[in-house]
């Protein structure tokens, strides 16, 4: 592989890791509240948690281009007072990357920290423990392992997101083309040996991303 | 034994569960056991002290503090209470070590002050060397000294404790029985414990509290309750072997003579109500002397003639029911059982003492419903 290839990769790579940081603490933070709590709009929270997962992701991609557009509610803010653009700059690909991966990762923590056996949690307050410090030492530990599959769905889930990157971020090559846009490139472009090389590192890092995602949920139960 | 230390009336209600009704609970120094059959409501009773459930109404004071006021809308979480938990199967954090478990509950402290406390807590109970260790690695017995360390380190003004030898197989349930009686006396910390096993009880209670469908029917020292049940129902929690309804014919010299069945006992007339007539007669088997049919004078009132029904051998006891004009349970030793040749249809007579009679009124009994 060449050395453009190459960067592509890490790109792609970097765009991924970023879009979990940029989604763990509020994902964590809705699958714990759906988790633990049966309050008011629980279920219309849920419905829209997972709607990217079930929407055509173009459509998702639609929404968050009308969103964080410079003439958008929140990218018109962004832009007033940050001076900041996101759409079709790296920033959207994070953006794209962590709603699509957003439900995954959700599920995935909702269903650990439910698993969580509350009694673990009531003797931790029963010893003095207030709320964050039973969430840190006790709930968020023992459902790591849940989380961290979930975390690995998600991450492998970024690595081939397609449809709502292209539409909020397009396709400028050296700026926002991720894997699987140069793989189309490619195509479009009749270089079905690039195509293919690319083809197989997505594979690989999806094949590994995946069977450890599968060994933890696995050792878990 | 002082009864200052905790205050607490209160209901509490779970959809399809009993409802919870305690009027007036006490609790002192010393342990107190909180008894009672499986679902009358122990754990729920347990769970509203610790403050892990909040009753409906009414009120608990501790220690000069109130922990919950349902007329104030007032409930101090259980992170407040300082009160050690012992839940059933102990609860113990499976990802942390032995030394972490117990020295949860102390992160307000020093990194040098905690370790310390932990340190000597895991040296009293014997638990030094298992700092490493996680809670799966332990035996249930030592799992159980680890909750109660962790419980305690903390010096709680009150310890929980939740039928603490549930999760223990039957020789490790006897063997340490004596073992967490020494350590509770030990702490000085007031105690509640929760069980339905009568022998725990009577081994490790100072004083019991009789739970039945969720209210607290009798409380006093454990061997008066066991023997005087104020009613029927209590008397069918604390197992007492020979219950009979029988008649008042007279009272005399504060001698009360009954007829049950077809023969005649004379008992204690103690707190009777004057227009009794109805009673029920409370033997403890262990109470029961068997001896020949050929019985010479004894100080004991009561000497009837029986002739033995059924015979049931348990370890070295064996639970023997005659028939002496009504159904009356002896416990004798399996070698007294031998020595006697005893057999189905054996005559031989039967000697209670008057004392050892508890009578209930039949009034006192309508608690049940």
């Amino acid at each position: 592989m060449s050395h453009a290839q190459w960067q592509l990769v890490g790109f792609s790579l970097r765009m991924a890791l970023l879009s979990l940081v940029v989604v763990l603490p509020p994902g964590l933070a809705v699958a714990w509240w759906l988790a633990k709590f049966n309050g008011r709009g629980k279920t219309i929270l849920e419905t829209l948690v997972t709607l990217p997962l079930v929407l055509p992701p173009v459509v998702t991609g639609l929404v968050l281009l009308e969103l964080f557009g410079r003439h958008g509610p929140i990218g018109g803010w962004l832009h007033r007072t940050l001076g900041m653009d996101v759409v079709f700059t790296w920033r959207a690909v994070v953006l794209a990357l962590a709603s699509m991966s957003l439900p995954l990762l959700v599920r995935a923590a909702r269903t650990a920290f439910e698993e969580v056996d509350a009694k673990y949690e009531q003797l931790a307050r029963t010893l003095g423990a207030g709320e964050w410090r039973v969430f840190f030492t006790i709930t968020l530990p023992l459902a790591r392992r849940g989380i961290l599959a979930g975390i690995l769905l998600a991450f492998a889930r970024s690595l081939g997101e397609f449809g709502a990157t292209i539409m909020v971020a397009g396709n400028i090559p050296g700026q926002t083309t991720t894997l699987p846009l140069a793989i189309y490139q490619a195509v479009q472009a009749d270089d079905d040996g690039l195509a293919w090389t690319l083809a197989g590192v997505s594979a690989v890092i999806a094949f590994a991303a995946v069977l450890a995602s599968e060994r933890l949920s696995r050792r878990r139960s | 034994m002082n009864h200052d230390l905790l205050t607490a009336t209160f209901r509490k209600q779970f959809p399809g569960g009993p409802a919870i009704a305690v009027d007036q609970l006490r609790l002192g120094s010393g342990i107190t056991v909180l008894f009672g059959a499986s679902g009358s409501g122990k754990t729920t009773v347990l769970r509203c002290l610790a403050g892990l459930e909040r009753p409906e109404a009414g009120r608990i004071q501790a220690g000069g503090e109130t922990w919950f006021d349902g007329a104030t809308n007032l409930f101090l979480p259980a992170r407040r209470r300082r009160v050690g938990f012992v839940p059933q199967d102990y609860a113990l954090f499976p990802h942390l070590s032995v030394a972490r478990n117990v020295g949860y509950g102390l992160h307000e402290l020093t990194t040098g002050e905690r370790s310390r406390q932990v340190a000597e807590t895991l040296e009293w109970l014997g638990l030094t060397g298992l700092e490493d260790r996680l809670p799966r690695a332990l035996s249930g017995g030592q799992q159980q000294r680890v909750a109660l360390a962790r419980a305690v380190v903390g010096r709680p003004q009150l310890l929980l404790l939740d039928e603490p030898f549930a999760a223990l197989d039957t020789p490790t349930r006897l063997r340490l029985r004596g073992e967490l009686r020494h350590w509770l006396r030990h702490t000085g910390i007031p105690t509640l414990l929760v069980t339905h096993d009568r022998f725990e009880a009577l081994a490790l209670g100072d004083e019991v509290v009789i739970l039945h469908e969720g209210r607290n029917v009798q409380q006093g020292p454990v061997p008066a309750v066991f023997s005087q049940p104020f009613n029927l129902a209590v008397a069918e929690i604390t197992a007492v072997e020979t219950v009979q309804r029988g008649r008042l014919l007279e009272v005399r010299d504060g001698l009360a003579t009954i007829a049950v069945g077809n023969a005649r006992l004379t008992a204690l007339a103690r707190d009777l109500p004057a227009d009794a007539s109805e009673v029920h007669v409370c033997i403890r088997a262990e109470d029961v002397i068997l001896t020949g049919a050929d019985a010479v004078q004894s100080s004991a009132r009561n000497h009837l003639s029986a002739s033995v029904q059924t015979i049931t051998r348990a370890g070295p006891l064996a639970l023997v029911q005659v028939d002496c004009g009504f159904p009356l349970m002896a416990l004798l030793t399996q070698v007294a059982c031998d020595e006697m040749g005893l057999h189905p249809g054996h005559p031989l007579v039967a000697i209670v003492k008057a004392p050892k009679i508890h009578l209930i009124p039949a009034d006192n009994a309508k608690d049940r419903d």
